[in-house]
Order: structure tokens, then sequence, then C-alpha cells
């Protein structure tokens, strides 16, 4: 199996902030509506393919939703100021370059600091380069969201983009929906929408599934640059299969049923035991009666910066894990 | 407007009846179904001139930042714990009403004659503090008042200045009032009204009264956080008085449906009603539990600038009290249209 460089670009340079996820949506669909039996889109956003069987109900969930930055204010020579859209660090905005919705692009700055740790994203704004208030409101209106400007580049080990998270994960499930043998069990992929404001999309979607099981597929953090917080997670160490984060502890049968498949198809894996963060599973697991969960997880350096970095090889290793658990749970 | 008796009833998180007694009073015979769920939401159903194409829900929290009493001293002194959030710094020297009775007390603190200087500088916390009800001591405190007994600010309605008002638990009667003035008038169409429980502790009640309801679409009705002084840079401030309704953005429990946001704003653009963006994105609102509930839905929240809220005395402006009210008259038939 090779990587597809080609619709990972794709999805990562699509734009699709919590709440407006249509763009992104429209490609995914594109993409997978010719491998599955129907799709719909429900009332927050959230895409669900369904590939019907008879067998066991599985909900695959990817978050197709990205961090951002929504416009509150537009000052009177046209700057613009905004509030955060999930996980978004004043550090690492600084000089960024933000792309809007309808393409027109902005710099992040700040008014002067004395003290950079001490920066804060209300002393911070937007230039589109705009003189006054008048010309900013032909391009930008308060309440637009706006994300970081990608540029995606990879070598024969690494790639290295912005928005790794989650559309990395959008991929993985893209990629084994593609792939899939003949398998009885009923799939439902859901595309979510706002992960990053609070699980939200795939909690409504695993409502109105009610699945059996759930996996969700999304990147996790790294242990394996200089001097970086003790985590036994690094790059081209494989897939990664989830013990546990903030929102989970992953159900025993599903974590086990991964790593004997992994085992059984010489998959490269690592064991995840994360001590913060969340995933949608972290909502599956607990909708209605519960629901056995687990995760494969892409590990990625500089999650919520603009130059997410993961392995090609464990990126293609969680196809690998993900289709032969869809193929082989029974 | 029901803004005198509303603001004047005790409804701390929790201890809702006395408020929802009033509003069933108030707006019984003008709805076709209504009823008091299990965790006191009441729910009621309004019958317009048209049959709705969408289940529409109008919500409003019943329900206001108060105390609990947790013990009393020897000396008959209680002391309290704070229900939802409340700013210490707002509780020294206010008058209060404990329990069913309403015994009134003033909340009291260490006079500052015999306050060490650097006491002068720090702020009372909560357990320095403690109401005075004129008991001689624990046995004639316990005469009238338990462990677990409700307090709320003993705070009188007045309109002032300009068309202003001020009284206390504006968060959210505000919201309360204004959904029984929709219900009491003719309704464009059929809908669905919920009065909240619980919101200041967590948005308890929404999560049940959704489930229930099964709303396609839901407004949430609100007084929320307004500081506007002159000194303050546009972007960070949330709200204005005598602006018109504020529409959420996003907040911590929600980011709001841009579609049905932009609908209502173009339709307060067309009728020429005052409205504004609520421009923070800190605290969050019954809307949290309500678009996640089941399946999902698409809320709005429009809210009322309200002045001081979670203290003894917030002020509001009649002009947006009646500017939200107008939105959400123009709003319903319209947002009625469409696919659901």
């Amino acid at each position: 199996m090779k990587l597809n460089a080609e619709l990972l670009k794709k999805l990562v340079t699509a734009y699709g902030p919590a709440s407006n996820e249509e763009i992104i949506r429209d490609i995914i669909i594109n993409e997978v509506k010719n491998h599955v039996d129907e799709y719909k889109v429900d009332s927050l956003g959230n895409l669900i393919a369904h590939k019907k069987g008879n067998g066991k109900k599985i909900m695959i969930s990817a978050h197709m939703d990205q961090i951002g930055l929504m416009v509150t204010d537009i000052d009177k020579d046209g700057f613009i100021r905004f509030g955060n859209i999930g996980g978004i660090s004043p550090s690492i905005s600084l000089s960024q370059k933000v792309l809007f919705e309808n393409g027109t692009v902005g710099a992040i700055f700040s008014e002067p600091v004395d003290d950079l740790s001490k920066l804060k994203l209300e002393n911070m704004y937007i230039d589109i380069g705009a003189r006054n208030k008048e010309e900013a409101e032909e391009k930008v209106n308060i309440g637009d969201i706006c994300i970081y400007y990608s540029s995606f580049i990879d070598n024969e080990h690494v790639v290295f983009t912005s928005y790794l998270d989650d559309r990395v994960g959008c991929y993985v499930a893209i990629e084994a929906l593609k792939n899939l043998s003949k398998t009885d069990n009923d799939l439902y992929f859901v595309f979510s929408v706002q992960e990053e404001v609070g699980l939200r999309g795939a909690k409504t979607a695993a409502y109105s599934i009610d699945p059996d099981f759930g996996i969700a597929i999304d990147v996790t953090a790294h242990g394996d640059t200089p001097k970086a917080k003790r985590f036994a997670i690094g790059l081209h160490k494989g897939t990664a299969i989830k013990v546990k984060d903030n929102s989970i502890i992953t159900h025993p049968t599903v974590r086990n049923n991964l790593v004997e498949l992994a085992k059984k198809h010489e998959i490269k894996y690592q064991m995840e035991v994360l001590e913060f963060g969340g995933t949608d599973s972290g909502a599956i697991h607990t909708t209605k009666e519960g629901v056995p969960s687990g995760v494969i997880s892409i590990p990625t350096r500089y999650v919520h910066s603009t130059v997410e970095m993961a392995s090609k090889d464990d990126i293609i290793e969680s196809v690998r894990l993900l289709k032969a658990y869809l193929e082989e749970n029974k | 407007m029901f803004l005198k008796n509303l603001t004047e009833k005790s409804g701390v998180s929790g201890n809702e009846k006395e408020v929802r007694d009033y509003i069933i009073y108030e707006i019984k015979d003008y709805v076709d179904d209504i009823y008091t769920d299990r965790i006191g939401n009441l729910i009621v159903f309004k019958k317009g001139k048209n049959k709705a194409n969408k289940r529409i829900m109008v919500t409003a929290h019943m329900d206001e930042v108060g105390l609990m009493i947790k013990e009393i001293d020897s000396a008959g002194l209680l002391k309290f714990i704070p229900v939802g959030g409340i700013d210490p710094r707002v509780l020294v020297s206010k008058t209060v009403e404990v329990g069913k009775d309403k015994i009134v007390g003033v909340i009291g603190a260490k006079p500052i004659h015999l306050q060490k200087k650097n006491e002068w500088s720090k702020v009372l916390g909560i357990d320095e503090l403690y109401i005075d009800i004129g008991a001689k001591d624990k046995e004639d405190a316990e005469k009238k008042i338990n462990i677990g007994d409700y307090v709320s600010f003993l705070t009188k309605y007045e309109e002032i200045g300009n068309e202003m008002i001020k009284a206390k638990a504006l968060d959210n009667r505000v919201g309360c009032s204004i959904l029984m003035d929709l219900l009491k008038s003719h309704s464009p169409l059929d809908f669905y009204g919920v009065f909240t429980v619980m919101e200041e502790v967590g948005l308890i009640g929404a999560g049940p009264a959704t489930f229930k309801v099964e709303p396609d679409l839901a407004i949430i009705l609100e007084g929320t956080v307004c500081y506007e002084m002159p000194d303050l840079e546009s972007h960070l401030t949330p709200t204005k008085v005598g602006e018109g309704p504020a529409i959420s953005l996003a907040d911590r429990t929600t980011v709001y449906d841009r579609k049905l946001r932009d609908k209502v704003v173009e339709i307060a653009k067309d009728s020429k009603i005052k409205w504004q963006y609520r421009k923070t994105s800190m605290g969050g609102n019954d809307s949290g539990k309500i678009h996640t509930t089941k399946s999902g839905c698409s809320t709005v929240t429009l809210s009322v600038p309200t002045r001081y809220i979670h203290s003894p005395v917030s002020v509001i402006s009649k002009e947006d009290y009646d500017s939200t009210y107008k939105l959400l008259n123009a709003i319903l038939p319209e947002i009625d249209k469409g696919e659901k």
C-alpha cells in the first residue's frame, strides 16, 4: 500500500473549521459516495456514510473540523480582532498567515508586548491589508472563521502541514473504505463536526446510529523530540492503539481485538497511554446504553501548529489496521 | 412584561417552584398544553395561526444564582455556599431572604475598624462572610432556619433613569418574561415553550426537556453579560445597552449554526430592528445541551444585554426588551420555512 499524497494534500488544505464544514464535507462526499450504499448529512452537519451489512454495526468516526479563529470585531482602520474556535495558541499564531472561506488571506500579529510569554489572543489582530473598516467589511464579516493558511510538504518519510488533525484521520477512514474487501459488517463511516470544541458532532451521530462498536481515528501526541515530556509514542514506530486519554479508557474487547489483528497481519503498532486530550470515542462510548469503543491514532508531532508532522509508514499502517478491524471483527 | 413579579420571586437553581407557579398562573389560559416534567421544567405547547412545518422550541431558564445555608454557628450566624457563579466581592452588606418563610438577613463581615491593614486590600472570601438574621443564638436561629435552605437577594424592582429597569435575577427572568409575552400573544405558528431549571449550575434542565420535545430548531432567550466602560476597546466590549438583542456567535457551550444566525441577522436588518453580536466567547447557556441532545438540532440565542449579572442587582433597558420581543416575533414564521 502506498500513501496517496494527492488525496491527503486535498484534505488538509480544504477549508472547514468547527461549525463551517461544508467545503471539506463536499470533498469527502465525492471521495466516498461510490463506495457506500447511502449517505446523509445530519442537523449538526455530520456526514454519515453507510455501507450496509448484516454483521456488527460499527461506527467509524474521523472529525472533519479543524481549529480556527472567529472574527469578533473590525476596527475603523480595518484591523480584525478574533476569538478562538478550539485550541488556538497565541504564540503559535503570531506571524502566521490565515485563510478565510472566500479566499481572503490575512496575517496575524500583535500589539507591542514586552513579554511574549504573556501574549493573549485579545491583544492580537488579523491584518488583511484593508485601508479602513469599509474595505475590510467587503471581504470579512463578524462571525466569519478563518484557518491557518496551509502548505503541504512531504519527503520520502514524512508529511508536514497544518491540519493533519484530523484530516489524516479522514484520510485513513476513506482509504480503508476504498480498500475494503467483502465484509458482512454494517459500517457507518462518520466524518464528524465540532470535535475541536468538545466532541459535539460524534455525540449526536452516535445517538442516531446506535452502534455495537465505536472506533475513532485521530492524531495523538509524541514523545520522541528533544527534551519532550515522557510519552511512549514516536514517529515511524507504527500506528497507535489507544489505551486511554482524558475522554476514554478504551474497551478491552476492542483494544485487544486491534492488538491481535495487528499481530496477525504484521502491522507495526505501539500502545498509547495519553495523559490529556480526548477524541470522538469519548462521546461515542457513553451514548445511550454505552458503546464499547476504541481509537486508532496516528502519531503526530506538533499538534495544533502549522507544521504537524506524521510518518507516511505510520499512516499506511493505520489504514491497514482499520481495514483489518472492519473486515474481521465479528 | 412580567418583570416586577418575576424578579421579586425567589428561584435559586433547584428551587424554582415559586417562579414556575407564577408563570403557570399567568399563562395557563393562553396555551394548549402545559405540564411540569420530573425535574421541574415547565413545558407548554402553543397553537398558532398556522401549523408549523418544523418543531420549534423557545426556551428561557427560570433559575437565578444565589446562596445556600451550610451551617449555623453558636452565635446564630449562618454560613453559606454559593449556588451558581457568584463573585464574593458583591456579597458584603447585602440584604437577603432565607428559606421558605423568607427570613430577612444581612450578609455580614468583619467591620473595617477591626481589619488589619493588610486585610484592607484583600477580598473577603465566602468563608469569611455570614448571614445575620438577628437571632439571639444558635437555638433561636434553628427555629427559623434549616441547613440546606436557599438564600436569594432581596432587591426591589424599580424603573430608573431613561427607561431602564433595575432588579435582581434579570438573568434570566428577562428571557422568561419575553417568552410569556409571546405565549400570551397570538402566535403566528405552533411552538413549544420551555422554562428550564438549574441552568446556572450546569445547564441541567435543558437536556431532559429537549429529550422530550425533540425540536428541529430552538431559540434560547437570555439575559447576557454587558460591560461598556468608555475606555474599553470595542473588541473587548461584549454587548452594549440600547443596541438591541445580542445574537450569539460562539460561547463555551455552542458554536452557533451559521445559516440560522445569518438568517436571524437578515430578518433583523429587513425589519429594521436593532441588533448586535455578542462578542465574547465566555459563558454558555442552555443551547449547549439543547443542540447536542439526541440527533441534534440548530439553535440561536437572543440575549437582552444585562449589566451586573450574577450580582444582587442588575440593569436592562426597556428598549432592548422590546427589540428582543420584536425580533423573536419576526423570526418565528421565517425560520419555519425551508427544510428541517
